[in-house]
């Protein structure tokens, strides 16, 4: 039994009982229906709004961060009166305010294989909204052995991917893709850098997709993949298969519950920007600023050129690190190295290419150059 | 001739081209050219052995290459070929 709509709600949904194909029936089956939306960001922000907006009853929100000021360039649902707050509570509040009649389940905590199957199973649907390589095959997983369709949507820079991956009808993320691309290939949003509008394009799409498998409308995604890119406002449809060796979803699947998906990915599963944290080879920015006083320190900066526009340490050495393994004969291994980029990763990446190239004397500068801004040189912005 | 269109993940390799005019009848052929014309991109698509790494996902028109006939798949003039990157921002 479907539940019924009130006076208030027949009103305020009016929009949609006038379209044939929601209707009151239709609009009666999103109340009635539940949504899980992992991770509240850049695709969150715009995919909860709109689910909200359009009446899906239940929206459950999975993130474990604390809204930052350099989240508010896309992350709508958040504003500057939030910065501090946790990112679901900050989203909760929004959405109740645009619609009271709804309920939002918040899970402050990260989406990981001990808590997933158990926050996901009261769901009738899964958006992946994540921002990192674990938590995307790790919520593929999940909607496989939970037998949930995954609307997946992902974005990078001008760059943006749609479709609706249920293993029961067509492929999974993992019959695309069956292993990640190896560490460091792929920048975060946080390192390569995102366009702020990118994410409202591409999670409005990802909604829709929701509404229509909720409403069991139009023709989903299944078994297709949308590419979008921004600065040629393309969009290019391609087919999708489902995979007979699938590990996950095919006919001999050997992956018969979750695993450890940062090993499988070998990075941490989450965008932030520590990468260096805890390794033997970091410097923090307040003992590199002692160590330079006294002595020859190389410093090399593997960010962009562009990046260097923003901030730049004197007498740093600039070669980004996609083009490190051509420029190594620039550099002296005889000489102290210390690593920097904006936040510790890249410059993570640059220090394993340069060990494996015979270079030993290296650090890593712990938290980049934005700890260097932080905690020595205040001057400088952080970005 | 073909036209292989590059993600922006691996544009840092192309200088920027999105998009790359390739010699060959097939895949293969068409991503040797690449491969010529931009040495550094090669350890981005292939393994050490040669062979394309599992997650570079090649597309002719709609559809992949691993639903046709893999690196041996022929492709016209003028025919677009997608590089259809993983990415995980959200």
């Amino acid at each position: 039994m479907l539940p019924e709509l009130n006076h208030e709600e027949i009103l305020r949904y009016s929009r949609h009982l006038l379209i044939p194909e929601v209707g009151l029936e239709g609009q009666r089956k999103l109340k009635n229906s539940s949504a899980l939306i992992v991770g509240t960001g850049g695709l969150g922000s715009p995919v909860s709004l709109y689910l909200a907006a359009a009446g899906v009853g239940r929206i459950g929100l999975v993130d474990y961060d604390v809204v930052d000021s350099s989240n508010l360039q896309r992350q709508i649902i958040h504003g500057t009166s939030t910065i501090g707050k946790l990112k679901v509570e900050s989203a909760k509040s929004k959405l109740l305010d645009l619609n009271p009649d709804i309920q939002v389940d918040v899970y402050n905590e990260p989406y990981t294989s001990e808590n997933a199957l158990r926050i996901a199973k009261d769901y009738d649907i899964i958006l992946d909204g994540t921002d990192n390589f674990p938590t995307r095959y790790l919520t593929n997983d999940v909607a496989v052995f939970l037998g949930k369709p995954n609307v997946y949507a992902s974005i990078f820079r001008f760059d943006g991917q749609v479709s609706v991956f249920y293993a029961k009808e067509g492929p999974c993320y993992r019959c695309l893709f069956p292993e990640p691309p190896p560490p460091g290939l792929v920048p975060s949003c946080a390192e390569g850098g995102v366009l702020g509008i990118l994410p409202g394009t591409i999670g409005t799409i990802q909604a829709t997709e929701a509404l229509k498998v909720l409403l069991g409308i139009g023709d989903p995604m299944i078994g297709r993949l949308l590419l979008y890119n921004a600065l040629d406002m393309s969009f290019d449809f391609v087919k999708l298969k489902k995979n007979p060796n699938c590990r996950v979803c095919g006919p001999n699947a050997d992956i018969k519950e979750l695993i450890d998906y940062e090993e499988f990915c070998g990075v941490p599963g989450h965008d932030h920007e520590d990468g260096s944290a805890g390794s033997e080879l970091d410097i923090t920015a307040q003992e590199l600023s002692e160590r330079v006083k006294t002595n020859h320190l190389k410093l090399l900066d593997v960010r962009e050129p562009h990046e260097l526009e923003i901030s730049a340490l004197p007498n740093a050495v600039n070669i980004p690190l996609g083009q490190l393994a051509g420029r190594l004969t620039e550099l002296d291994s005889a000489e102290d190295m210390v690593v920097f980029c904006k936040g510790g990763t890249r410059s993570m990446r640059a220090i394993e290419l340069l060990s494996s190239a015979g270079f030993k004397k290296l650090k890593n500068l712990k938290g980049g150059i934005n700890a260097w801004a932080k905690d020595v040189d205040t001057k400088l912005p952080i970005y | 001739m073909p036209v292989l269109r590059i993600p922006t993940p691996l544009r840092a390799y192309t200088n920027g081209k999105s998009d790359v005019t390739v010699n060959g009848s097939n895949i293969s052929e068409a991503l040797i050219d690449l491969t010529n014309q931009y040495p550094t991109i090669k350890p981005h698509l292939f393994n050490d052995g040669g062979e394309l790494r599992p997650f570079v996902n090649l597309f002719v028109g709609e559809h992949n290459i691993k639903d046709l006939q893999g690196v041996d798949t022929p492709i016209k003039d003028g025919e677009k070929i997608m590089l259809i990157p993983s990415i995980a921002g959200g």
